[in-house]
């Protein structure tokens, strides 16, 4: 039995642990140096974990959107950045899971990923348009069989270290900005030009730094579906979903820290509540939340996953948009009552209960697509859809 | 009907194309429909014809064309008379 098919009998939760180790040890180094947390992507690849979402026909393992959030939880309470670099990932792979079987292209590329073990990385957000991802400016030219795309591309998490990008345009010159398509460039059909540095208050390790892109590849790299269609039924729900594992970590580890606190005066003073217990429970509560929230997101996908109207349905949208509003706003309350709860050894570095990284990563949450953005087009749907008002519906 | 919604859609569409250039199974969102526009669009359809969308009918493809959209209107009268 070869190396792979061996790691691929272990259990998910077991690999995942070991990559979390591994991302735990470099993780201060990859906030302090904002470098790539090339040690922990490593051992993804060799734990296998950058093809679990490809079915078991195309050599993945079949993993579903639950899985995967599990494991972005997993290794996001000890490294967020490697945990969000996880999660767009296979956000990207989704693209590819969900919409790529009607191209043989895409089906040939889905199974080399698993086979490689190829880092994907993404390219929505474009200067003028910021995270307007439904619009684009720049346009895709077919050229034959051939096509090419410019873009300036103003975040792209670890660009530079990407095996193939997928990046959205619009579908020709004269198309709508609205009118658009997504396309994958292997690194070898593109040049990057470095345009932004990311030098952030979190997230360090994802890299995101802006580029020009500048890419030509055969034509039948463009995903034959708009991009319209891709976003609403897949994309936009993998990314609350699994950006939302990401978060609801952070979250967790803020918690288990201050729990770890609160314990540790409770035996030295026995007979006597310490005083952060409270907010310690006050947290755990609003914890819960955020953990069923997202839950309940993933459930609504897994239920909706093979029905397209139910998965383009305004109901859908509001549910996933709920999920990634919920998440990104309560973990910043959470880890600032993990703060409270600490006190100056969690707001020191280097001590067991630091949470200087956890707030700092989880600033970005509210702002990864704004949630002000993410408010206005609930709300506009919300003209129109009628709430679901029953508890278990 | 179909030149009601033809008319909704030139006000409320905001589309980069004229409305008479389109053909009654045009793609909208291709011809430039944006999801704000087409919330816009079916809140004028509400009013136009005294209609109200049912969650299962507010998705892309009810809206996808000038023919989808007055498909969607029939089938929601249509259920109204039965019932
Ligand atoms: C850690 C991290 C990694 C990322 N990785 C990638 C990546 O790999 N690839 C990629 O393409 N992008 C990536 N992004 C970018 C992300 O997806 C968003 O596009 C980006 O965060 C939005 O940028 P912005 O705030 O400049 O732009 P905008 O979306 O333009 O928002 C700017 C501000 O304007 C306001 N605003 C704008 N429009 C509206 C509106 N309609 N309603 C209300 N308020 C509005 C909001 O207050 C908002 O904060 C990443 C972001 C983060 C934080």
């Amino acid at each position: 039995m070869n190396v792979a098919a061996q790691v691929q009998l272990e259990s998910l939760d077991v690999r995942a642990a070991r990559v979390a180790e591994v991302a735990r040890q470099h993780a201060d180094a990859v906030d302090a140096e904002g470098r790539f947390p090339a040690e922990a992507v490593a051992a993804m690849k060799a734990e296998r974990l950058l093809g679990i979402q490809v079915p078991v026909s195309e050599g993945g393992e079949g993993a579903s959107f639950s899985d995967i959030a599990e494991l972005c939880s997993v290794i996001s309470q000890a490294c967020a950045s490697s945990s969000m670099i996880f999660a767009m990932h296979h956000i990207k792979l989704s693209s590819l899971v969900e919409h790529g079987f009607q191209s043989p292209w895409h089906m040939a590329f889905m199974a080399r990923v698993a086979r490689e073990q190829l880092l994907l990385g993404s390219a929505t957000t474009e200067g003028g348009i910021g995270g307007n991802l439904r619009n684009s400016i720049c346009a895709i030219e077919i050229d034959g069989d051939r096509c090419r795309l410019e873009k300036d591309a103003t975040v792209i998490s670890y660009g530079a270290q990407s095996d193939a990008i997928l990046i959205t345009s619009r579908a020709g010159k004269d198309a709508a900005p609205s009118d658009q398509v997504m396309t994958v460039f292997l690194k070898d059909q593109y040049t990057l030009e470095r345009t932004h540095v990311w030098d952030t208050l979190g997230m360090r390790g994802t890299c995101s730094d802006g580029f020009l892109f500048r890419g030509e590849a055969p034509a039948e790299q463009v995903f034959p579906q708009p991009f319209a269609e891709i976003a609403a039924q897949s994309m936009l729900a993998a990314s609350h979903l699994l950006w939302s594992g990401v978060w609801y970590g952070i979250a967790a580890d803020a918690v288990a820290k201050a729990q770890a606190f609160v314990r540790a005066a409770a035996r030295k003073s026995p007979g006597q509540t310490p005083p952060g217990a409270v907010r310690l429970a006050e947290i755990s509560a609003q914890l819960q939340m955020v953990k069923s929230n997202v839950i309940a997101g993933l459930k609504t996908y897994e239920e909706a996953r093979h029905d397209g109207e139910k998965l383009s349905s305004m109901a859908f949208a509001v549910a996933m948009n709920n999920v990634k509003i919920c998440s990104s706003e309560m973990i910043l309350p959470i880890i600032n009552g993990a703060m409270l709860v600490c006190g100056i050894m969690g707001y020191k570095n280097k001590t067991p209960f630091s949470l200087g990284r956890n707030l700092r990563d989880a600033h970005s949450a509210q702002l990864m697509i704004s949630n002000d953005r993410i408010y206005g087009n609930t709300s506009s749907m919300l003209l129109v859809h009628k709430q679901d008002t029953s508890l278990l519906g | 009907m179909n030149e009601k919604i033809r008319e909704l859609l030139a006000k409320l569409g905001n589309l980069p194309t004229p409305v008479e250039t389109l053909a009654d199974d045009a793609d909208l969102y291709t011809a430039g429909l944006s999801s704000f526009a087409s919330v816009q669009l079916m809140l004028g359809i509400e009013d136009a014809f005294d209609v109200e969308f049912p969650d299962h009918l507010l998705n892309r493809k009810s809206f996808q064309s000038i023919a989808a959209i007055e498909n969607t209107v029939q089938q929601i009268l249509a259920a109204r008379k039965v019932a």
